[in-house]
């Protein structure tokens, strides 16, 4: 029913708007080079291969939409492909998840969008000078070990407050970083091993932050992450969550985050320099019934030079991953039947050394492991290089309930702690098998003990260990208060004879852990856990000797020198744990075990408490550790000699100390009575204004006083006194 | 290595002389249940203590010796006070009445009766007037009443009605006093709050909303009123300034915290407390746990603890003179200790005039 009169109006505005576009773009079409060049009979089996490759990745192509474009000259193809999707959405897809991808061994994709060729090939030719970026002083990440006092940091955590202290004189005690709107966790914290970065843990991923002001360093997403790895050299981490990785559809894609082949994994590797996520693992969970469900953490051991790291598959394989591709080494797993644990050795000092001068080939890693009795094999602890993958030494044991492999931290000696049960599998008893690693043949040492032993540690860079053996009924089945009794003893290599013997044994104790100082010679015993009992206990096991002369063989009688310095208690101790330069001792009570005067203190190695703070809801403490020395065993030794020249300076400086924080002290009280005499007299005058009638307070307490002073004076005497209140006669008739 | 630091307690060298133990071995039938409060008469010979027992007892300070028993309340008496003539005590109980005695004859004089518990009783100075915390229950609001005291006659003669009355909004008060500005009540509250009402309006003058962290325990008044030491579950004691509010000092410590007295004449306050029943994890007796501290009133230090009782201390009070002081616990006991000679003349930081 048009009238002539619309007919005049113009709709060509209303028509573009409205107009029905035709899919004319090509943004979903993606150029994909570095395809293999091959000629016609190969066609349908690269395309296939293509189109699985892209499916795998989660972008679903079919053969038909690739096509190949042919040189009719030489009867091959171009090496590259145009690949057609469903729309653009999917084709931005593909493109973030295949570009750079790996197709076979020679060849890698470069995927491209179609539209982005015209762009890239009409480029400026001409060359344009880059805009020199200003460059930025990044603050040094291991400024704090150039402190001029030689102070150790030390963090802790408690209610939602983090923060970092410095720990040396009581005047130098102060807070060297405290800002709860940067620097927070969710969970915990933990510093990186060489104390570079700390860690906090958010609902979201990780942050490490470093550097004098503990600015963000990097970050790693990885949602409900709940433990964390750093490797040795701190070059990557380890991350764990129980919640299995989803990826979401709106995240934008990358080397940093999670894509679809991580769907469902639990322990994801990231580079920490870059930021890459390098590999996911789901976890293993222990298999058998009646096994304790849980993880064994850290769930890959790392070799000591950050080059490998290794998983076990309880009872089949150790898979050991090259590093940073974290393709599996020599492309297959040991397979070593019944494997139950493993342990790499550490790298001691002259390790490290060598490791320094390029000249020298790098030494192979070394690992460890054990396997229980199966069928008619005994169990067995085999010694294996690393790569070369050759056995260097293996050791048959019998009657083997459970192993346990301590490394001493240079990679001296091995100790493998057999729990070995009696033939009738009643009771169980303990060997120590003891390999020699740096001698020819791995010699092995056997010390037998009659107890359970529940806990050993070796001296750090030394020949000694303590191990705490029990022989406590209710070893087993700990209930509330109930502290199991507990010998410690002392055992150390006789060079002589070349076998460990026994130094002494502290019987009676309650102790149930044991503390080595990083620098070992001192050593610290402790109960923790216990409701009622938290001791400390200070050992030295030098007394006599000068540290400098320490290398020598002790002359003297076998264990005179093993003296105890002092004892202490720390009520509902948690945490022990030695400063790095073995100076001082911290021990902490956290609220994650218990809510009673939580807390921490501070020890010297003396066992005298330097700092005590009871802190409300206080979680954790920990000390920063410090990277190895950089000095050259040269260097230190002239610095042992020339001790007592340091020492002078630091003397003067303790003395110096001590009278200003006296006569701060002081001047602080005289302050605070000032400042309450004069509000006393202020408060004085104001009373007498409102109650004039009332007698100052000051009087009224001196008259009371007088008083009290003279009834001390006063002789008591009692006085029986007879009032006759009525008195009348009745006369009986 | 640099020297071992001062140590942080500089402990007093004083051992209580005496001790008495009010105590149910003894031969006197004392408190069978936790003790609530205790108060010093003015001239600190008579000791008045009130427990979850019903009863009222009232001992011969010197000896331990017990002088009579206020008897007629139904439930835990959770307070008292004596007047400075030592003449009439009142008393506040979870049977809902608030109950005025002769100190004398031990006959009870009057009674109040309110909708729910009493909590808190105090006299003010002149013996004039009594002011009482009532609990908020059972859709009953907390409330603080004034009441007059006639003093004249035998005291049996007294108003029902209170002279005002008011409703604190907010947090509810759990201790009350009479400062020396006149026409003011002192509150502490169960937020933590201490604030100063108008004692006719019922107006809420000025406050101080985090004067304590946790619900405050007690509040006693130094002896002209100007000042006040507050303890609270928070684990600390606090003195304020009577008139501004304003935290003076600050006393923090490892357990809740039950009850806070000042040492007139030498420079300390006493704290008392420990944790809860409940919440204590362990069966052994641990030192530090239910002891009387004893800290220095200016310098915030702790300077001695006295040990003695089997369980938190739930109230303590100091001799008027500063002689003695005395406890109570949730054990039953009220343990009185007189201070000897080198409580009096020890200065751990040397001669200071400090005002009282």
């Amino acid at each position: 029913m048009a009238t002539p009169h619309e007919l005049d109006i113009d709709f060509s505005d209303i028509e573009e708007k409205y107009k029905v576009r035709l899919e004319e773009g090509f943004d979903h079409i993606l150029v994909v080079d570095g395809v293999p060049v091959i000629d016609k009979s190969k066609l349908e089996k690269l395309l296939a291969k293509i189109a699985k490759e892209f499916t795998r990745k989660g972008a679903a192509i079919k053969p038909d939409d690739v096509s190949v474009p042919w040189n009719e000259k030489t009867g091959k193809s171009n090496g590259y492909a145009f690949i057609e999707f469903r729309n653009a959405d999917a084709a931005t897809y593909a493109l973030n998840e295949l570009n750079g991808h790996p197709f076979d061994a020679k060849h890698t994709f470069l995927v491209n969008r179609f539209t982005d060729i015209e762009k890239f090939a009409d480029l400026d030719e001409t060359y344009v000078e880059p805009q020199r970026e200003e460059y930025l002083t990044k603050e040094h990440l291991r400024a704090w070990l150039a402190d001029p006092q030689g102070r150790d940091q030390y963090v802790t955590y408690r209610g939602d407050e983090v923060s970092i202290r410095w720990h040396g004189r009581p005047s130098q005690c102060e807070v060297a970083f405290e800002d709860n709107q940067n620097l927070r966790t969710e969970l915990y914290v933990s510093w990186s091993p060489l104390g570079t970065y700390i860690a906090a843990l958010y609902r979201q991923g990780i942050r490490l932050y470093g550097g004098p002001s503990f600015q963000l360093q990097a970050r790693f997403f990885h949602p409900f992450v709940r433990l964390i790895d750093f490797s040795p050299c701190e070059q990557y981490l380890v991350t764990w969550s129980h919640e299995p990785i989803v990826v979401a559809e709106n995240i934008p894609k990358g080397p940093r985050s999670f894509s679809t082949e991580d769907e469902g994994n639990n322990i994801a590797i990231w580079d920490i320099k870059t930021g890459h996520l390098l590999r996911t693992f789901p976890s293993i969970l222990p298999e058998g019934e009646g096994a304790k469900k849980q993880m064994a953490w850290p769930a890959l051991k790392w070799s000591p030079d950050d080059k490998y790291t290794a998983r076990l598959t309880p009872g089949q394989q150790i898979s050991v991953y090259e590093l940073p591709s974290m393709g599996l080494q020599g492309k297959k797993s040991l397979k070593i039947e019944g494997v139950v644990d493993f342990e790499w050795c550490p790298h001691g000092e002259k390790e490290r050394e060598d490791a320094a001068k390029a000249s020298k080939k790098p030494t192979e890693n070394m690992l460890a492991y054990w396997t229980p009795e199966v069928a008619n094999q005994p169990a067995r602890v085999t010694l294996l290089d690393f790569p070369g993958r050759t056995v260097l030494r293996q050791k048959n044991l019998f009657n083997v309930s459970e192993c346990k492999l301590y490394w001493q931290n240079q990679g001296d000696f091995l100790c493998v702690r057999v729990d070995r049960h009696t033939k009738t599998k009643k009771s169980i008893f303990c060997n120590l098998e003891i390999f020699r690693v740096r001698e020819k043949d791995f010699p092995v040492e056997v010390v037998e003990l009659k107890d359970t032993v529940t806990d050993f540690s070796w001296e750090p860079k030394g020949e000694r260990f303590a191990i705490v053996s029990s022989s406590d009924p209710n070893l087993g089945n700990p209930g509330p208060g109930v502290t199991i009794k507990t010998d410690i003893s002392f055992y150390q290599l006789d060079r002589s004879k070349n076998d460990f013997k026994l130094l002494r044994t502290l019987a009676g104790r309650t102790t149930n852990t044991i503390r080595w100082s990083p620098r070992g010679r001192h050593v610290v015993l402790a109960t923790v856990g216990s409701t009622s009992k938290s001791e400390l206990e200070f050992w030295d096991l030098d007394f006599n000797s000068d540290d400098v002369v320490k290398k020598d063989p002790p002359k003297e009688e076998w264990n005179s020198g093993i003296q105890q310095l002092g004892v202490a208690d720390h009520y509902g101790v948690t945490d022990v744990e030695w400063d790095p330069s073995g100076r001082y001792l911290a021990t902490a009570a956290s609220a994650w075990t218990h809510t009673i005067e939580n807390g921490y203190a501070i020890w010297d190695f003396r066992g005298q408490e330097i700092e005590k703070r009871l802190l409300d809801r206080f979680k954790q403490f920990l000390w920063r550790p410090r990277a190895p020395s950089l000095l050259t065993k040269e260097q230190k030794r002239t610095i042992r000699r020339n001790l007592k020249e340091y020492a002078r300076a630091f003397d003067e400086a303790d003395a110096a100390e001590e009278t200003s924080v006296s006569a701060e002290l002081v001047a602080q009280r005289k302050r605070a009575v000032d400042e309450w005499n004069a509000w006393r007299v202020r408060v004085a005058e104001d009373i007498a204004e409102i109650r004039p009638e009332r007698e100052p307070h000051g009087g009224a307490a001196a008259a009371r006083k007088e008083k009290v002073e003279e009834e001390e004076d006063k002789e008591e005497i009692e006085v029986w006194i007879d009032e006759v209140i009525e008195q009348f006669e009745e006369v009986v008739e | 290595m640099h020297p071992r630091r001062e140590q942080q307690i500089i402990y007093l060298p004083f051992t209580p002389k005496q001790n008495f133990e009010f105590c149910s071995d003894r031969g006197c039938a004392s408190h069978e249940r936790s003790l609530t409060q205790i108060k010093f008469n003015k001239e600190g010979d008579l000791l008045f203590s009130c427990s979850k027992d019903h009863i009222i007892n009232v001992w011969f300070s010197h000896n331990g010796e017990r002088l009579g028993t206020y008897n007629g309340h139904n439930g835990t008496v959770w307070t008292i006070d004596v007047d400075s003539q030592s003449r009439f005590l009142v008393s506040g109980s979870a049977d809902n009445e608030m109950r005025l005695w002769s100190v004398q004859t031990g006959k009870c004089l009057f009674v109040w009766e309110f909708p729910t518990a009493v909590k808190r009783v105090s006299f003010s100075d002149d013996d004039e007037q009594i002011v009482c915390i009532t609990e908020q229950r059972m859709g009953h609001q907390g409330a603080i009443r004034i009441f007059n005291v006639h003093r004249d006659g035998d005291g049996t003669a007294q108003d029902l009605e209170p002279v005002s009355m008011f409703h604190p909004v907010g947090s509810k008060a759990t201790v009350c006093a009479f400062p020396y500005m006149p026409g003011l009540i002192l509150t502490g509250h169960e937020s933590g709050k201490v604030a100063l009402f108008d004692a006719s309006t019922g107006e809420e003058v000025l406050s101080n909303e985090r004067a304590h962290m946790d619900v405050v325990t007690d509040l006693q008044l130094s002896p002209d009123g100007s000042y006040f030491i507050t303890s609270s579950k928070d684990k600390t004691a606090r003195i304020h300034d009577a008139k501004t509010l304003i935290v003076l000092k600050t006393f923090p410590t490892e357990t809740p915290l039950n009850s806070a007295a000042l040492a007139p004449n030498m420079p300390y306050v006493l704290l008392g407390g420990g944790q809860e029943a409940m919440s204590v994890t362990t069966t052994s007796l641990r030192q530090g746990k239910f002891e009387a501290r004893f800290w220095h009133r200016i310098f915030e230090e702790e300077v001695g603890r006295v040990k003695g009782h089997f369980g938190p201390l739930n109230t303590i009070a100091v001799h008027p003179a500063g002689t003695a002081y005395a406890s109570g616990g949730e054990d039953g006991f009220v343990r009185v200790h007189h201070f000897d000679e080198s409580y009096f003349k020890a200065r751990p930081y040397g001669e200071v005039e400090i005002l009282n």
